[in-house]
């Protein structure tokens, strides 16, 4: 390749350090967050694994192997298998609408959109209970029907689904308004079909994106515990989802209780690694898309 | 390939867009839309490719005689080049070129190496062979401006339209790309039509000009005859520089500012107030009175640096005038800040307050 574009070199500035507060402040500063860092993050995150493995890894395994437990993460992973790719379909369509169109009714859209975060998870569990329960406003066709929502899986994908929709659709928007419609409509000139456009030069504009919405999408739909809690009726090894498991276990064996809640911190420790490394790619994205 | 709009009006909820506007452009034709932002030159130029819908009420838009008006953008075979060029950012120099080719139903697509043939072709022409592996943000802004023509070419396009093409760059990178664009429309005979606010680069670039305002057309016709023979007292003031006098025409002579010409034209008008405009080129300085119809006036400051030399001057009613003349003719004066001149003016446009 030639190098016929020249760039400015990068100027470090030597020599004086910048001006900055004295010693004793700086390293209180930086003390009082380092401390609550260690209290309220690494203190609990040890603790869950130390408590997990009290009575050594053969039992740490056991507990997990429990059929009762496998049932749960089963359930857990069936939930966020249909829930997530259900909420990142949504989020690109409503991002896609919002960002790149104008209608009626888009404000409203928008609003709609941020609800479920701004609603506590459990009056979500007790909307879906008062829609779809015995003595629900479908409730008795549903029964007459033998479809059971409330109480059953089906219940808890509702309510699962129902708290992560938004993660998706809040990554993109921004994005997409910042990239605008330019090289859509170029494409379009150029004689691409609507979906040749989205597959060619929508998505790969936003894949950085779209990743992060449904990374956060898969942590919140894993961990997931208030509104699933109202509509499931937690039947152990039915309808009880890892985060329900945790919660009865912690009565009766703790030791169960933090092996389980130690994959769930895990998951926590990935997403963390996944989203930092994501994060570093959405922010260049950004960048060229107010570059160009 | 010819195209011809008719009646075309376009409104935005409540603001109109686009009053009646008719223009016809001649196959292999280079014609400049020229006007102030918000004139509609760049809607008229979306409507042109399809990219925007004229109001239902409009009349036919026609390629070569045929009605394109209910066509989508991408079977117009049309080449735009956007203002902020739209290249896609993800791909390479090459595979945004490539993207009209490929993205062509199986059928017409043409084979893996014709395409590759093709592209590179195209980027000889736009000179860029040589980047073809880099991405848009590696490239400057002449460089990307010539990508996204190859792009739009790339399709083999009937007419070609470019919205506003050398906004974005610096006045350096501006000049040379526009001799070479028009150097381009020689070779290869497109019917183009582009945008522009640039009345200079109207000028340099174009076969015939479309002066817009407030979504109307002012006046079409060559650089030469728009500029020399403006019919409107916006396309006088927005075609450079011009004095502005307010004057009266009077038993068929015009009285302004300390003098009396006669007007440009035979007078049809009765007597009435008028505008007089007075290119500062068309101002004759004199250092003595030469016995013509003249304003007295004396020299406030003087700008030197440029091919011609410009005056401010201070008329001896009170008005300010600028006047421009070459640097020999300027030396042969000899005057400087406070000299006292006297101004002739060669050549006068007259409109009528109703315009």
């Amino acid at each position: 390749m030639s190098t016929t574009v020249t760039r400015l070199p990068i100027v470090v500035p030597r020599g004086r350090p910048a001006p900055s507060e004295p010693r004793a402040v700086r390293w209180l500063l930086i003390g009082t967050a380092a401390a609550f860092l260690g209290l309220f993050l690494l203190l609990p995150l040890v603790t869950i694994f130390a408590q997990a493995f009290e009575k050594g890894t053969a039992a740490y395994f056991s507990a997990l192997a429990h059929p009762d437990t496998l049932k749960a993460i089963r359930l857990t992973l069936l939930a966020a298998l249909v829930c997530v790719p259900a909420g990142t379909l949504f989020g690109i369509a409503a991002a896609w609408a919002i960002a790149k169109f104008d209608f009626a009714g888009k404000n409203l859209l928008v609003t709609l959109v941020d609800l479920p975060l701004s609603v506590s998870p459990v009056v979500a569990g007790l909307l879906f209970v008062l829609l779809f329960g015995r003595f629900g406003v479908l409730g008795p066709w549903l029964e007459a029907h033998g479809v059971r929502i409330i109480f059953a899986v089906p219940g808890i994908f509702l309510a699962t689904l129902f708290v992560t929709c938004p993660f998706v659709a809040r990554e993109l928007i921004p994005l997409m308004q910042a990239q605008g419609i330019e090289e859509e409509e170029a494409a379009r000139a150029l004689g691409a079909g609507g979906w040749q456009i989205f597959r060619r030069v929508t998505l790969p504009n936003i894949k950085w994106g779209l990743l992060y919405g449904v990374i956060l999408c898969n942590a919140r739909a894993m961990g997931e515990f208030g509104a699933v809690a109202v509509v499931s009726a937690n039947v152990r090894g039915l309808t009880s989802t890892m985060t329900l498991h945790i919660d009865d276990l912690y009565n009766e064996d703790i030791t169960a209780a933090f092996a389980v809640a130690s994959l769930l911190a895990l998951l926590g420790v990935v997403t963390l690694v996944a989203k930092s490394l994501v994060e570093w790619r959405v922010a260049r994205q950004v960048a060229q898309a107010e570059a160009l | 390939m010819s195209i011809e709009v008719q009646h075309i009006s376009k409104t935005f909820g409540t603001f109109a867009a686009l009053h009646d506007v008719s223009l016809t452009v001649q196959t292999g034709e280079l014609v400049a839309l020229l006007g102030p932002s918000g004139s509609g030159k760049t809607t008229l130029l979306r409507i042109i490719a399809g990219l925007e819908q004229p109001d239902p009420a409009s009349g036919p838009i026609l390629f070569h005689d045929e009605d394109v008006a209910r066509r989508d953008v991408g079977s117009r075979q049309v080449g735009f080049v956007f203002q902020h060029y739209a290249l896609f950012r993800h791909m390479t120099v090459f595979e945004n070129v490539a993207f009209g080719l490929r993205v062509r139903p199986r059928r017409l697509r043409p084979a893996r190496n014709l395409i590759k043939y093709k592209v590179m072709r195209l980027l000889k022409l736009v000179q860029l062979d040589a980047l073809a592996i880099r991405y848009p943000n590696q490239l400057s802004g002449g460089q990307r401006q010539r990508v996204a023509l190859a792009r739009a070419l790339a399709i083999e396009p009937k007419v070609l339209l470019l919205d506003e093409p050398f906004g974005a760059l610096d006045a350096r990178v501006r000049q040379e790309l526009r001799q070479w664009l028009r150097r381009l429309h020689d070779e290869i005979h497109l019917t183009s039509v582009f945008v522009t606010h640039d009345q200079d680069e109207a000028m340099e670039l174009a076969d015939r000009v479309l002066v817009m305002n407030q979504g109307r057309i002012e006046q079409i016709g060559t650089p030469d005859v728009v500029f020399h023979h403006p019919q409107t007292e916006f396309v006088m003031n927005f075609l450079g520089q011009v004095n502005v006098f307010h004057g009266r025409l009077e038993g068929g002579k015009v009285h302004f500012a300390s003098v009396t010409v006669d007007p440009p034209d035979p007078v049809r008008a009765q007597d009435q107030p008028v505008k007089v405009f007075v290119r500062p080129h068309d101002f004759e300085i004199q250092p003595q009175q030469n016995g013509s119809p003249c304003i007295r006036a004396v020299v406030e400051r003087i700008h030197s640096a440029g091919p011609n030399v410009r005056l401010d001057l201070v008329a001896e009613s009170g008005e300010r005038l600028h006047a421009e003349m070459p640097q020999d003719r300027f030396r042969a004066l000899q005057i400087s800040v406070d000299s006292q001149v006297f101004v002739t003016p060669r050549e006068v446009k007259v409109f009528t307050d109703q315009g």
